[in-house]
Parts: C-alpha cells; sequence; structure tokens
C-alpha cells in the first residue's frame, strides 16, 4: 500500500531528497556542526522558512485541493506559536525564581513560587495571578497537547458551524478573516491572559538547555523543522492521493456534484480543515521558538492572506508549488527588505526597495493571478513534461 | 451672617463713617493691616472695605492682591505707581490722577501680601465681580465659585442674583446658590429644599455634590452609638475581606498579631537554630501547615507573640461592627440626598441609554458609508473587491490634498467631495479594466488579485504621504457638539455623516430603481447573456458599476477623514467590517446593508456599554456574534428570494 503510493507520487521522493541534501548541506555549512560558513541567525531564518512551508503545504490542501481559502490559517499558526511559548515561559521563568529563591533560608511554598513566577510573566500588563488557561502552562506533555488540540478544536468547531450551514467559496473566507481578525483583537487586550500586546517573548531560551549555545538550539530546532515538513509532506501527499483525494478534488471543482454522488461532503471538508489546522499550528510551535518572540500583530488577518499569497505564486495544487511559493517569496521579502537589493536611480527619483517592495510585490501579485494562474510550480510542470 | 453683622457694627463704631470718608482715610485707619497684611489681621479690614460701599474698592483690592500698590515711607500714604524711566510717578487712589512725579524708588515700600492674604483678598473681590459691569468678569467670579464651594459665598452669590442682566448667567448663579445651600444652608429645611431641587439637574457638578453631601467614612465600634448616622454596616467577608477588617479593629484594641503567608516566613527565618524553627527543620518548612505549626510552638514557648488563630478572628469579627457613617450627622439631610441621588441616576441612566443609541446610529452611519460602495461592487455584481477599504483611503488623502491647495475649510469639502469620486471613480474603472473583468467567473483569484492591489496601494500611499497620519480639518461650522443635556451630546461631524448615509442610501436607491443605469444593472447582475441580447452593453455596465461603487467609496473616505486621521492603514481598519455589514445585511441589497449597519453598530455600542473600558473586547465579541448570526441565517437579513438570489 504505501509503496504503491509513493510510487504513484515519485514528486513526494524527489522533493524527500531535495530537502534531505539541503538540511544536510545546511548542517556542514552551520556554525554548530561545520564549517561556519553560515550563521547562526541565518539558519534560523531557514529554519523559521521551513516551518513556514509547512503551513503553506497545509494552505495548499485546503485551499488548492478542496477549495476553501481559508483566510484563518495563520490564526491556527500562532495558536500553536502561543501554546508553546506558555510552557517556554513559565518553565524560563520558573528556572529563575527557582534561582533567586534558592539563596532563602526558609525554602518557598509551592503558591510563593507560582506568585513570583506569576508576577514576573505578567507584570507588564500590571497583572499578578494566572489566569485559567495557564493551567497546563507547568507541563510540557500537556502544552504540546494544547498545540495540537487548541487549533484542532476551533477548527472543527468553526468548520462544523459554517460547513455545516453552506456557507461556500468568498462568504467562507470572509467569516475565516473575521474569525481571525476577532482572535487577534482578543489577544491585543491586556486581560486576555497572554500579556496583550508584549505578547510572549524570550522564547529561545529552551529551558533546560540555558548552557547549549544558540548555534547547537538553532540546529536542532532546523532538523526538527526538516523533519515536520518531511513528515507532513508525506501526510498530506497520502491525504490528496488515492480515492479520498480525488473526493476532496472533485469538493474543489463540483461541490454540488459530488453531494448528489452521495458523498458526505461536509465530513470530508471538515476533516481537511482540521488536519490542516492541526499540522498549522504543529508549524507554528517550532516556528516561534525559532523567532523568539510571539504577539497578536502576527495573527493578524493580513498575515493569512500572505499565507494564500505563498501558495498562488508557488502554484496552487501541487505539494512542491506551495514550497516553491514560500521560499521564493520570504527569501525574495528579506532581501528586498534587508537592502540586498541595489537601489534604482531614476534620476529624478532612486526607488529604494525597503519602500516599494511592497508595491511590486502586490503588483507582481496581480500579474501572476492574471497571467500566470499556475504560479511557479505551472513552470516546473511545463520542464518536466518537455524532459 | 455673622461676618455681616460683625462689620455692621464696625462700621457704627468707626468714626465718621459713610460717604464723606474716602478710600485714602480709610486705609490710613488701618495702615498697619494695609501695608504689612497677614492672614489674621487683614478681615477687619476687607470688611471694612466691603461695607464702606466706595466703587474704587474693587480696583484697590485687585492691585492690592497683586502687589501693584505702594506706600510712601515718609508719611504712610498709600498709592498707585507709573514707570517713568528711573523714577515713578504716584497715582491718587480714588481719582488714578497723577500726585507727584519724579519720586525716587527708594522712598516708596511695595505692599507685597503673601499667598494666604491673596487668597483672602480673592474672596473679598469676588462679591464685587459678582456684580461687575463686564459679563466675562462675573463668568470668572462664578467660575471662580465653582471651582471651590465654601459656605461664605452664599450672601455675595445670593444678593447679586437679582440684578443679574444676563438670563443663562442668573440661572448658573441660581444653580451654584442651589448647591451651596445644599451643602452648607443654616437650616435644615433650606438645605433638604436645595438638595430635592437637584434631582432635576444632571451636571457632573450637582453629582458630585450630592456625593460629597454623602461622604462617608468608616468606622468601627461593639455596639453603633445612638447618635451615628449609619450608610451601611459592612460585612467582613463579602464587603471587605477578613483580614482588612480584623486589621481595622487591631488599630483599635489590643488583639493578637494576624500573621498572613508573607510576614510568617521572615518571622521564621528570624528565629533558625541549628537548622531547625520550632523544632521543624528548614528545610521541610516549605508548606503553610509546617510553618504555622513552627510558628505555635514558638508561641508556646514564648519567644513569639501568640497569633490570630481562625478561631480568634471570627470571634473578634463576631463582637465588632464595621459601619460606613456619613460626614452628615442629620439623618433626614442623607435621606433627602439618597431620594435625590437615586432619583439622578435614573435619569442619568436613561440619558446614558439615549446618548448610547444616538453614538450607535452614527457609528452604523460610519459602517454604512464604509460599506455602502461595497454593497454595489460586492453586494449586487459580486465582486470581492479588497482594494475597498484602499478606495476610501484615496479619498480621504484627495480632502488632504485639497486642503493643501484650498486653505478655506468649507470650500475645500465642497471641492473635495466630487473630486474625491472622480479620483476614486477613475481607480475603480481602471482596476475594473485592467484586473476584474478578467476574472468575473474566478471570484477565489479576483479576492487575491484585488488583495495584491490593496497592498501596493497602501505602501504607495506610505511613500507619498509618509506613515504618520494627516489631519483633514472639519469646517467651523462642524465643530462643536449639539448638547441635548449634560449627558446626551453629539458632535456635529456625526450628524453630518449620518445625513450624508441617508443622503446615500436614498441617492443610491434613486440609481438603481428610478434610472435607466440602473435597470441595465439590475439586468446585467441578474443575467448578463439575456441583457446583452436585450442590446445592453454589459462590459460597459459592469465597468460604470464597479466606478459607482468605487467613488462612492471615495466620498465616504472624505467623511471618514474628517472624524477620523488619515492614515494609509486607515482602509484596513474598516474592510473587514465593511464586509461583514454587507453579508450580514444580506447581498444584493441597498436595504439589507443599512439593516446590518444598523445592527453592527447598535451591537458594538452595546457591547461596550456592558465593558466601556474596552472597545478591543468590544470588536471581538461582536465579530464572534456576527459569526454566530451567519450560522442562521447565511443569507443575511434581507435575503433575496427566487431567482434574484442567484444560486
Amino acid at each position: 500500500m504505501n509503496r504503491s503510493f509513493i510510487a504513484r507520487n515519485p514528486s513526494v521522493l524527489w522533493f524527500l531528497a531535495f530537502l534531505g541534501i539541503f538540511t544536510l548541506a545546511v548542517t556542514l555549512m552551520a556554525e554548530a556542526t561545520g564549517t561556519g560558513f553560515i550563521s547562526t541567525s541565518f539558519v534560523k531564518t531557514l529554519g523559521k522558512t521551513l516551518c513556514l512551508c509547512l503551513v503553506a503545504i497545509a494552505m495548499d490542501v485546503v485551499w488548492g485541493y478542496c477549495g476553501i481559502l481559508s483566510l484563518g490559517h495563520f490564526a491556527f499558526f500562532g495558536i500553536g506559536g502561543y501554546a508553546i511559548g506558555m510552557w517556554l515561559m513559565y518553565a524560563r521563568t520558573e528556572t529563575i525564581v527557582t534561582y533567586s529563591m534558592a539563596a532563602q533560608v526558609v525554602p518557598p511554598s509551592p503558591q510563593e513560587v507560582s506568585d513570583a513566577i506569576a508576577s514576573q510573566i505578567f507584570g507588564v500588563v500590571g497583572a499578578s495571578e494566572f489566569p485559567p488557561i495557564w493551567a497546563f502552562a507547568h507541563s510540557l506533555p500537556l502544552q504540546l497537547l494544547m498545540v495540537v488540540l487548541v487549533p484542532g478544536l476551533l477548527a472543527l468547531v468553526f468548520g462544523w458551524l459554517a460547513f455545516r450551514s453552506r456557507v461556500t467559496g468568498v462568504y467562507l473566507s470572509i467569516l475565516t478573516q473575521a474569525m481571525t481578525l476577532a482572535l487577534s483583537l482578543y489577544l491585543f487586550q491586556n486581560d486576555s491572559g497572554l500579556r496583550g500586546n508584549n505578547g510572549l517573548s524570550g522564547l529561545q531560551n529552551i529551558p533546560g538547555f540555558e548552557s547549549t549555545p544558540q548555534s547547537m538550539v538553532s540546529m536542532v530546532f532546523f532538523w526538527a523543522s526538516a523533519l515536520a515538513l518531511a513528515l507532513g509532506y508525506i501526510l498530506f501527499a497520502w491525504v490528496v492521493s488515492g480515492k479520498m483525494g480525488s473526493v476532496i478534488r472533485a469538493i474543489r471543482d463540483d461541490e454540488t456534484r459530488v453531494r448528489f454522488l452521495g458523498y458526505h461532503v461536509e465530513s470530508y471538508k471538515l476533516f481537511v480543515f482540521t488536519l490542516t489546522a492541526v499540522i498549522a499550528g504543529i508549524a507554528g510551535a517550532l516556528y516561534y521558538p525559532q523567532a523568539g518572540i510571539i504577539n497578536p500583530a502576527e495573527i493578524a488577518p493580513i498575515a493569512s492572506i500572505y499565507l494564500a499569497v505563498w501558495v498562488a505564486i508557488g502554484g496552487r495544487g501541487r505539494l512542491y508549488g506551495a514550497v516553491l511559493g514560500t521560499v521564493f517569496v520570504t527569501l525574495a521579502s528579506s532581501w528586498f527588505t534587508g537592502g540586498g537589493a541595489p537601489d534604482i536611480d531614476l534620476g529624478f527619483y532612486t526607488i529604494q526597495w525597503t519602500d516599494w517592495w511592497l508595491v511590486l510585490l502586490g503588483l507582481s501579485f496581480v500579474a501572476v493571478t492574471l497571467f500566470a494562474p499556475q504560479g511557479l510550480g505551472g513552470l516546473v510542470d511545463k520542464i518536466a513534461r518537455k524532459s | 451672617m455673622l461676618r455681616a453683622l460683625l462689620a455692621v457694627l464696625l462700621i457704627a463704631w468707626l468714626p465718621a463713617p459713610g460717604f464723606t470718608q474716602d478710600l485714602q482715610s480709610l486705609l490710613q485707619e488701618h495702615q498697619a493691616e494695609v501695608a504689612k497684611p497677614s492672614r489674621r489681621t487683614v478681615a477687619p479690614v476687607l470688611e471694612a472695605l466691603s461695607a464702606s460701599g466706595l466703587p474704587e474698592v474693587p480696583r484697590f483690592l485687585e492691585r492690592w492682591q497683586d502687589k501693584a500698590v505702594y506706600v510712601r515711607e515718609e508719611d504712610g500714604l498709600f498709592f498707585y505707581v507709573e514707570e517713568t524711566g528711573d523714577t515713578l510717578t504716584l497715582l491718587d487712589l480714588s481719582s488714578g490722577d497723577p500726585v507727584t512725579s519724579g519720586v525716587d524708588p527708594d522712598t516708596l515700600d511695595q505692599v507685597k501680601p503673601n499667598g494666604g492674604v491673596r487668597r483672602a483678598i480673592a474672596e473679598a473681590l469676588v462679591q464685587f465681580q459678582l456684580s461687575d459691569p463686564d459679563i466675562t468678569k462675573r463668568r470668572d467670579a462664578v467660575d471662580a465659585i465653582a471651582r471651590g464651594l465654601d459656605p461664605s459665598q452664599i450672601p455675595p452669590l445670593s444678593a447679586s442674583i437679582d440684578g443679574e442682566a444676563d438670563a443663562a448667567l442668573k440661572t448658573r448663579k441660581q444653580r451654584l446658590l442651589n448647591y451651596l445651600v445644599a451643602r452648607f444652608g443654616d437650616t435644615p429645611e433650606a438645605r433638604i429644599e436645595a438638595i430635592e431641587a437637584l434631582s432635576s439637574d444632571l451636571s457632573v457638578d450637582a453629582r458630585a455634590v450630592l456625593s460629597q453631601i454623602l461622604a462617608t467614612r468608616t468606622e468601627i465600634a461593639e455596639d453603633i452609638p445612638d447618635g451615628a448616622n449609619v450608610a451601611r454596616v459592612l460585612e467582613p467577608g463579602t464587603d471587605l475581606p477578613e483580614a482588612e477588617a480584623y486589621a481595622m479593629i487591631g488599630e483599635q484594641t489590643d488583639l493578637p498579631a494576624l500573621v498572613d503567608a508573607s510576614s510568617i516566613r521572615t518571622t521564621l527565618e528570624r528565629h533558625v537554630e541549628d537548622g531547625k524553627v520550632g523544632g521543624i527543620a528548614v528545610g521541610q518548612l516549605g508548606t503553610p501547615d509546617r510553618r504555622l505549626r513552627a510558628y505555635d510552638t514558638l508561641a508556646e514557648a514564648g519567644t513569639l507573640p501568640p497569633r490570630a488563630t481562625p478561631e480568634i478572628i471570627a470571634e473578634t469579627l463576631a463582637a465588632w461592627t464595621i459601619y460606613e457613617a456619613y460626614e452628615e450627622p442629620d439623618s433626614a439631610i442623607t435621606d433627602a440626598a439618597e431620594r435625590t441621588q437615586d432619583a439622578v441616576q435614573t435619569r442619568v441612566g436613561m440619558s446614558q441609554a439615549g446618548d448610547l443609541a444616538l453614538d450607535a446610529i452614527s457609528l452604523a452611519s460610519i459602517y454604512f458609508l464604509a460599506a455602502i460602495g461595497l454593497a454595489i461592487t460586492f453586494g449586487v455584481m459580486g465582486v470581492i473587491n479588497m482594494a475597498h477599504g484602499e478606495f476610501i483611503m484615496m479619498g480621504a488623502y484627495t480632502g488632504y490634498v485639497v486642503q493643501l491647495f484650498i486653505p478655506d475649510y468649507t470650500l475645500s469639502l465642497i471641492v473635495a467631495l466630487p473630486l474625491a469620486f472622480a479620483v476614486t471613480f477613475a481607480a475603480g474603472v481602471a482596476m475594473e479594466r485592467l484586473v476584474i473583468r478578467w476574472l468575473y467567473n474566478r471570484p477565489l483569484e479576483t479576492l487575491l488579485a484585488t488583495f495584491g492591489v490593496s497592498i501596493a496601494l497602501q505602501q504607495l500611499a506610505k511613500n507619498i504621504f509618509g506613515t504618520q497620519a494627516r489631519p483633514l480639518t472639519s469646517p467651523e461650522w462642524l465643530d462643536g457638539a449639539l448638547v441635548f443635556n449634560d449627558v446626551i451630546a453629539i458632535s456635529y461631524i456625526r450628524i453630518a455623516i449620518f445625513v450624508l448615509a441617508l443622503l446615500f442610501l436614498a441617492l443610491l436607491l434613486f440609481i438603481l430603481k428610478r434610472t435607466r443605469l440602473g435597470l441595465e444593472v439590475r439586468a446585467v447582475t441578474q443575467n448578463p447573456r439575456m441583457a446583452a441580447s436585450m442590446g445592453i452593453n454589459p462590459d460597459r455596465i459592469k465597468m460604470m458599476t464597479f466606478g459607482l461603487g468605487s467613488g462612492i467609496a471615495g466620498i465616504a473616505g472624505v467623511a471618514i477623514g474628517l472624524y477620523a486621521k488619515v492614515t494609509s492603514e486607515m482602509g484596513a481598519d474598516y474592510i473587514v467590517q465593511s464586509f461583514m455589514t454587507v453579508v450580514v445585511g444580506g447581498v444584493g441589497n441597498v436595504w439589507g446593508t443599512l439593516a446590518g449597519a444598523f445592527m453592527i453598530g447598535t451591537l458594538q455600542k452595546g457591547i461596550e456599554w456592558f465593558n466601556p473600558s474596552n472597545t478591543l473586547a468590544a470588536q471581538t465579541y461582536m465579530i464572534l456574534f456576527i459569526i454566530l448570526f451567519i450560522q442562521f441565517r447565511p443569507k443575511g437579513i434581507v435575503a433575496l428570494k427566487g431567482r434574484a438570489a442567484g444560486d
């Protein structure tokens, strides 16, 4: 069964091989294990890009294969980040607090420790008690469960409500965007229990590994991200192939006809929506320890739209397209905004790419939609067919 | 009253009072007190001056207060002075005419009253200012009284009311007198009457007067004394924490100390012996239970004072009563004030509800304005235009640019409105021709392509106008607010936006229902092929409709820019709400958009009312509500039926 699935999808093997080579190459060139040709911060950038690729292929499955243009998948990504961030922040603060309290003659009671941690974490928003949502923050396994459960449950409930009442097409997009906006506005509040617009910070310090250098930590996370991307790719390639994949694509092309054929369309959509949300959550949980900080601005509706932009530029309906689009746009974006691109002097006006990059992105996005609906992946397909 | 009597006595006692005496001689009688005034001795002087009835007294008091009075050293006479080069010219106090010129400054002493004296002078001045011929002086005096209510101001204020010519100021004086009487009146009857008169007064001042009359202090007693005017009895545990109540009682009598979690640790740390406290190893003191046991062991041994056990705390709290007593001893007065306060609060509550309704309507009209262009492009044509918000922004920036060239705000507004329409109409037509018409059967891709336009336009605006907010100033006649009472008020800009929204509704309904263009638009949106076979050019109609929707967004931008700041992100702030307004209202129907805007506006203000400090929370809950609402009415409030529904 498994062999035949891979055999039917040679692109999976190609992708895995390429990812493996890429990971090895980065490892050999990184500071921690190799020549130091690549800086630690660039390893982190690459690791983060891999996580973004993971959420992008999830987006591709839900949009490119199932036809649901969700503008909420980056919210699930952010929820995953918040869930892991809560543990990272709690555990790290606990270490600091326990250390500072160790000097006291009378050992602190558990209540005193917990109060001290709470006032450390929530001092910035003027609170000193743990809100109920932090009930599991002390435990890594439980919080890891939250990474999966919270986005999964939210997607399940939201999807069930939306699909049940047959909200489709652009209405569903607007609805998911509203959900994302509601979530980010909620997180912006100081009394949301997640430090308002300060967000969670210091996430790059992994509790228990304080003495490990960041170059090593970044390498571990890079590998974890690569592994997650590989597993996610295989999972999604399996989901979209075979009979289920055919039904999912059929729903994209003509939902009503699939319903008339006797398939329970809502269940398929709900499955895809929830599964991709869970994967997005996992991707977020891997991304934010590398980014070091998460705040509500990350979850703003615009982020989810960018996600759609990556997938569209890469080419919908092909998993490697999503990866291609993400890598291309994020790297181009950091090249242009990071001052890598040379300014163009027009004589009367100098185009500085830090100012004009978004204009270029927006316009090229229009161009891709109009002239190359298949995206970059379409180019790859053309080349593959010729050879 | 007493002071007035005193003043009369004083005058009677003085030799040769009345009109024969001039200011200088009056002052000479109090020479020392005027030249070197102090807070204690100045009162009789002021009484005498006030009682003299001389017209020049107010001016003298003002100058005295401003340290502009000088005394001649040789004979102790008082003068005003005028500087002429290095020397001074002395002016007569009564006439203001020069008396002597070329006087050496060294022969004069400036009279310098200290702060306390100046305040006393100011108080005495109030009565003159209250009946000053200059209305601004009278207003200032009334303001001065209102700033700090004081019993001494009752007689001069009441005396000045009858002669007050200005009706508005007279009402204010009467109100102020009422406040004063309510707080400091002589008889309880007068005070109660004044208090009851406050029940129709919703102003903050009146409410402050009531709450000052009802000011309380917390007291503790084993039995409440007979004379106490008790506001309420506090129940420890519900009204205030038990520990706090116990500590308050502890201040009055000797009680075992309350040992709480934070203090017990430091106490124990001071009594560590051989790594043990009270027989318990230090390392084991990590739980509250063991800490208390260690403390009790030490207490039994006599090293520490005994602590308050829960039993002792309960007993103590049962034996004592904690209550709030009014500062005002007369219960009849506080009862009247309570009744009045209840009445006022009911009226304030009703007015607040009214104010909230006005706020909701005005927010609804802003949402309506932002969404009405979308109601055409999205609602009627079915085109998702994510750049709609940026058209709003373009309109607002157009208004800003027009103001740069035309400084007259009214004129610039008249120019800006059609110009904004023209600019965004052109932008809309261009976008329809270049982008949207290729994507009519691919709605999701329209969404993404227009989003691309949106980020490009946003960044473009940032590059041109910078990131800081630009002002769009409204003309003067739109400043200010329509005030119904002290609680209900609405600014003229909001009224203007409301009127504009109504105008647009009418205009749009007229265009869609009564004109050839509207007929063709409806025909094309229902069935483009059939419409084309009837000789309508669908391409042209779609272009025009899209232009119209975009143009209206531009005008909405000017209106929104007047009341909020113009930034490159202002469109993005409204886009999600606008789409929701259209979806909630029901696609394809202008009335639906109105209903949607009204619902969202009311809802948001309604939620804000429960939690006024938190608009973010209000928006969050509103969006959640809308998501749920769409579950139950997926087609919106005003759902199209039959073929027009389109699916």
